[in-house]
């Protein structure tokens, strides 16, 4: 834009750069007046419920008594007393071994599945994106999973998964792929398992759909250049098609994280209380709502926000997220 | 020379086919065994079975016939639909100024943008459903088009200004010279050339908000102003430990459906693609 | 008060104006009570129809709100309504070990319910009274059986055990037996092992049953880690993979009674609803079986049962206390609990209703259920107070622990008790 308004003759160039100027601002406001809405309306919605969960961590509210919270400071995070004996106790949830156990058990669910999932998610992706009959049955196929509401499908797999009446042990067992009934959510070694498989079955439609979004919006012709010029169609998926999704797929990728590293209704239905799959979110609705520490519940969805955020920080540094689009310009 | 070219052809045809049909059988094979599901009563639900073995209807018959039933699906229809609509809308303009102009903070403000969805849904309930109250929204379906909005806006502004930004500059560069104004420029010109990533977006973020239960179950109480996904919940057995599967199933069955129809109406969209725009790359 | 109902009245009438519902004949002082409850669907049905002589008499109306049957869930809204302040509720339908966790909120039954309260049996308004305050009114009980197969009993000449240690005898004695001849998908006993409220139940039952105590004794003395317990839970690690599949370390309610229905077990430990459902046509269990109370265990000669059932609160942040009061009060009356004995075969909490001539005709398996009931042990709820589910969820994860091998009992119990030691500290 710029470089062709310098083109111009010298005479027009004060005016020009007036123009610019103004060009700018009236840019700048149509920027204001754009997001205006959408940040007002976010900030009417969220700011209320955010600012009070922060708040409550500091205090030792009780759900009994929401508004009889006295503030304690960081006394939810940690504190210590010295005993009469010189021994200092410490406290908190930073050092409890629970919260622990549960933030290692939402990283260990986090990356396997988003893994997994942008993987297969991005090869139905360019199986959907060739063209070929019945396409447009399939692709209401695979949407299936995401469409089931997640507390139904959690119990249907819970279904399929028992170990007496459901059908994967059966068909597991016709097929002589095991020898005896798994206990798929009971035992400690398949629990995680379980929760794993459902979670991929459920979520990669939406990776799919968003990568073949991206691959929709790649001009063909690109594609008709490669193949003229005869290069290999692995390389073309490498050194083209993947560049061009990769801002749609970080985005897919940065919200499945998000998912996931707040995971909760699949694994309150299917495996509630087994150590091995209680995550954050599962461990601080228990602190919240089924015991007598709202205040520390809270402090644990704080430390879980922040987690997140680093998380999402972190991923966005190492994976070069292009967050203003200005790198390439 | 002709001969193994073309057996290759079909073995890569057939085994393009066999990806597809796996696909589609782990895709769909849950389903499919809720609607086997859906036929059953009683103790036929604790036997496996791979093939319908009776057709009996009794099931959708309940929960169709069940008074509220078909008010929960257009209270989710309307509630879903509305939230979308709304979330497209602040997200499009939004998307634009964020992807098509340069300001300082762009970066931070689509990060706190993010941060919004960051919260455990189950955190934020108590300090949301004050809000709800205090608005007067209880128990109505604005108060869900309120909370949904939390979590289906932050999704569709990252999502689409990913994809506003890969739009060419000179389609802007047109619109400028032809003397459109910035909203002119956003529903005649960019619009168009989205419309396989706004479909998608505005399509997930329907299931989202088609699909959520908590803030559902927590600011409605009437049964006439429920949703879907808490009227499943609410079907209940005679007693009180009895899990009604056939119900259920086939209430997801039901569920189900419009979605799969939905998606089948929107794929033209979401397949039309570049191609359809004339631009030049 | 009178001011609030005045300007409610105003509200309503000015509304009613704007809408130009004036056909609308209506009482000059109805109330509309809303009534929140999990319950499942044939009881709202009765329910519907059992009020209906309040509502002539009276004028008000009832409203009914659903909740999800999941206990848990429920609990979980409801604490936050009425952290809230929600005065769109007016009367919630309580667990029995509720009260106490919720007492706060709740209006005081005490005065209304004084000439009736001694009715129900004792036990039960204890187990709602919190601090001299009767939080709830007791809607019906609930406990439950051992649930055996005649048949099998009869073919392999067993006797119904009485004790813990007979049934794992006769369970794997039939169990190895049928297995042999062929039946290969059957098992010995079915029960709750999942991770979750049920076994906080079903592990109560053994550790009670052997003379171990109830976890937390009404005095508020931890007194789980003792002899009796470890060998309580001991036995029951013995049971998994052997006469109980390893999954019933994920089973609740349902699970158990699939296996049982479809005739794949010896015993089971279930609730009273189990009852009608196996001798309903379609099961396969139908007219093979019967039920005992649990069995006792070790030197103890005492069997137990953990006491269920729910119960009638009306919300302190209701704007109609006196209507909804009087609901509570006619919805436990003993009109209204035979009903719901008849309808519904739900245990009443009316000692005299157990003796009467049409439920004993009409439904016979609840003066069966009164020997049981007499057994049955509380919860911890009323010592623990608040801190209650933390406590059972420590209580069940042990036992959970200890059955899938995760260290001994001795070893888990010791650390339990640690645990609560800390959860109580000054005092519950």
């Amino acid at each position: 834009m710029i470089a062709k308004e310098q083109q111009r003759p010298l005479a027009s160039r004060e005016t020009a750069r007036g123009k610019v100027f103004d060009f700018r601002r009236q840019k700048l406001r149509t920027a204001r007046v754009f997001l205006a809405p959408m940040i007002l309306v976010l900030l009417c919605v969220a700011a209320w419920p955010l600012a009070r969960t922060i708040y409550f961590s500091f205090t030792n509210t009780s759900l009994n008594d929401l508004y009889g919270g006295q503030w304690v400071g960081f006394d939810n995070y940690l504190n210590w007393r010295t005993l009469s004996s010189g021994r200092v106790i410490y406290r908190g949830t930073l050092v409890d071994p629970d919260w622990w156990n549960a933030v290692w058990n939402t990283f260990r669910f986090a990356i396997i599945s988003v893994g997994f999932e942008t993987v297969l998610g991005l090869m139905i992706a360019l199986v959907l994106n060739a063209e070929f009959r019945g396409r447009g049955l399939v692709r209401a196929a695979i949407l299936v999973p995401w469409a089931i509401p997640t507390i139904v499908s959690a119990r249907l797999w819970g279904w399929m998964l028992h170990d007496q009446f459901g059908i994967i042990n059966d068909m597991l067992l016709k097929l002589g792929l095991i020898s005896e009934k798994i206990a798929w959510t009971a035992s400690p070694d398949t629990a995680m398992i379980a929760v794993l498989i459902v979670d991929i079955w459920k979520t990669t439609p939406f990776m799919a759909l968003l990568c073949l979004a991206g691959l929709q919006m790649i001009p063909r012709d690109i594609y008709e250049a490669a193949r003229v010029d005869g290069v290999h169609p692995i390389k073309v998926f490498f050194y083209i098609t993947l560049p061009l999704i990769r801002p749609a797929l970080m985005v897919a990728v940065i919200f499945r994280l998000l998912d996931a590293m707040r995971i909760f209704d699949l694994i309150y239905v299917l495996t509630p209380n087994s150590t091995q799959t209680k995550t954050m979110s599962v461990i601080a609705r228990e602190n919240l709502i089924d015991f007598d520490k709202f205040a520390y519940g809270s402090a644990q969805s704080t430390l879980l926000f922040v987690i997140i955020s680093l998380s999402v920080l972190l991923y966005i540094w190492l994976g070069r997220v292009d967050l203003t689009g200005e790198r390439d310009r | 020379m002709m001969q193994p070219h073309t057996a290759r052809k079909v073995l890569k045809t057939t085994l393009f086919y066999a990806l597809v049909a796996v696909i589609v059988v782990v895709a769909i094979f849950p389903f499919y065994y809720a609607i086997i599901t859906s036929f059953k009563t009683g103790t036929d639900l604790f036997r496996i079975s791979y093939w319908p073995e009776q057709l009996d209807l009794s099931n959708y018959r309940n929960v169709l016939e069940s008074s509220t039933f078909p008010r929960n699906l257009l209270n989710s229809v309307y509630v879903s639909s509305l939230t979308v609509l709304l979330s497209l809308v602040l997200a499009v303009t939004a998307a634009y100024a964020l992807s098509r102009i340069r300001f300082r903070g762009r970066g931070l403000l689509l990060l706190t943008i993010l941060g919004v969805s960051m919260f455990p849904q189950i955190a934020i309930l108590a300090g949301l459903f004050e809000l709800v109250r205090a608005t007067g929204l209880y128990n109505t379906p604005y108060a869900l088009v309120l909370s949904y909005l939390i979590f289906t806006l932050p999704f569709t502004v990252w999502v689409l200004t990913a994809f506003m930004r890969d739009l060419p500059v000179e389609i802007e560069e047109a619109a400028i010279m032809d003397g459109l104004k910035p909203w002119q420029t956003v529903v005649y010109v960019f619009l168009p050339l989205m419309w396989p990533a706004t479909v998608t977006t505005g399509l997930l973020a329907f299931i989202g908000a088609w699909n959520e239960f908590l803030f559902a179950l927590t600011f409605t109480s009437s049964a006439s102003s429920r949703t879907v996904p808490v009227a499943i919940a609410l079907f209940s057995g005679s007693t009180e430990f009895e899990t009604p599967w056939g119900l259920i199933m086939a209430a997801s069955v039901l569920v189900t459906v419009p979605l799969v129809a939905l998606v089948l109406i929107f794929q033209r969209k979401i397949v039309a693609g570049l191609t359809a725009g004339g631009v030049k790359g | 008060m009178t001011q609030s109902r005045n300007s409610d009245i105003f509200c309503r009438t000015v509304a009613l104006a704007a809408l130009s519902v004036s056909t609308l004949a209506s009482p000059a002082l109805a109330d509309v009570v809303t009534y929140v409850s999990g319950a499942p669907a044939k009881d709202i049905q009765v329910l519907k129809d059992i009020v209906k002589p309040w509502e002539e008499a009276t004028g008000h109306t009832l409203e009914f709100t659903a909740m999800p049957a999941s206990t848990t869930d429920s609990f979980g809204q409801y604490r936050l309504w009425l952290a809230a302040g929600n005065s769109d509720i007016d009367i919630y339908e309580t667990d029995v070990i509720w009260a106490p966790q919720l007492a706060d909120h709740f209006v005081d039954l005490s005065d209304a319910a004084a000439d009736v309260a001694g009715t129900h049996f004792p036990s039960i308004i204890e187990s709602q009274t919190v601090d001299g305050k009767l939080v709830a009114l007791p809607l019906f009980t609930d406990a439950p059986a051992l649930y055996y197969r005649k048949d099998l009993l009869e073919k392999h000449g067993a006797e119904v055990p009485a004790t813990w240690e007979q049934l794992t005898a006769t369970a794997q004695q039939i169990q190895t037996a049928e297995r042999a001849a062929g039946h290969e998908d059957l098992w010995g006993f079915v029960w709750q092992g999942n991770a979750y409220e049920g076994l906080t139940c079903d592990g109560l039952e053994w550790v009670k049953s052997f003379g171990g105590g109830q976890i937390v004794e009404p005095d508020g003395t931890i007194s789980v880690n003792n002899p009796h317990a470890v060998a309580a839970l001991e036995l029951a690690k013995t049971w998994i993979g052997t006469i109980s599949p390893e999954g019933v370390l994920a089973y609740q309610e349902e699970d158990s009674r699939g296996v049982w229905q479809t005739g794949n077990a010896v015993f089971m430990r279930n609730w009273p609803y189990a009852y009608s459902l196996g001798d309903s046509d379609d099961s396969a269990v139908k007219g093979k079986f019967g039920v005992v109370p649990l069995p006792s265990g070790g030197s103890s000669d005492s069997s137990a049962a953990t006491l269920g059932g729910w119960n009638l609160a009306v919300s302190k942040y209701s704007k109609n206390t006196e209507a909804a009061v009087s609901l509570a009060l006619f919805l436990t009356s003993p009109e209204a609990q035979k009903r719901r004995a008849l309808e519904l075969s739900r245990l009443p909490t009316i000692v005299s209703l157990y003796d009467d001539a049409d439920i004993d005709a009409q439904q016979p398996i609840i003066p069966k259920w009164k020997d049981i009931f007499l057994q049955a042990v509380p919860r911890p709820s009323a010592p623990t107070k608040s801190k209650y589910n933390e406590v059972s969820a420590k209580f069940w994860s042990a036992v959970h622990d200890t059955l899938s091998g995760n260290g001994s009992a001795a070893e888990n119990l010791e650390l339990l008790e640690i645990e609560l030691e800390e959860i109580k500290g000054n005092g519950w």
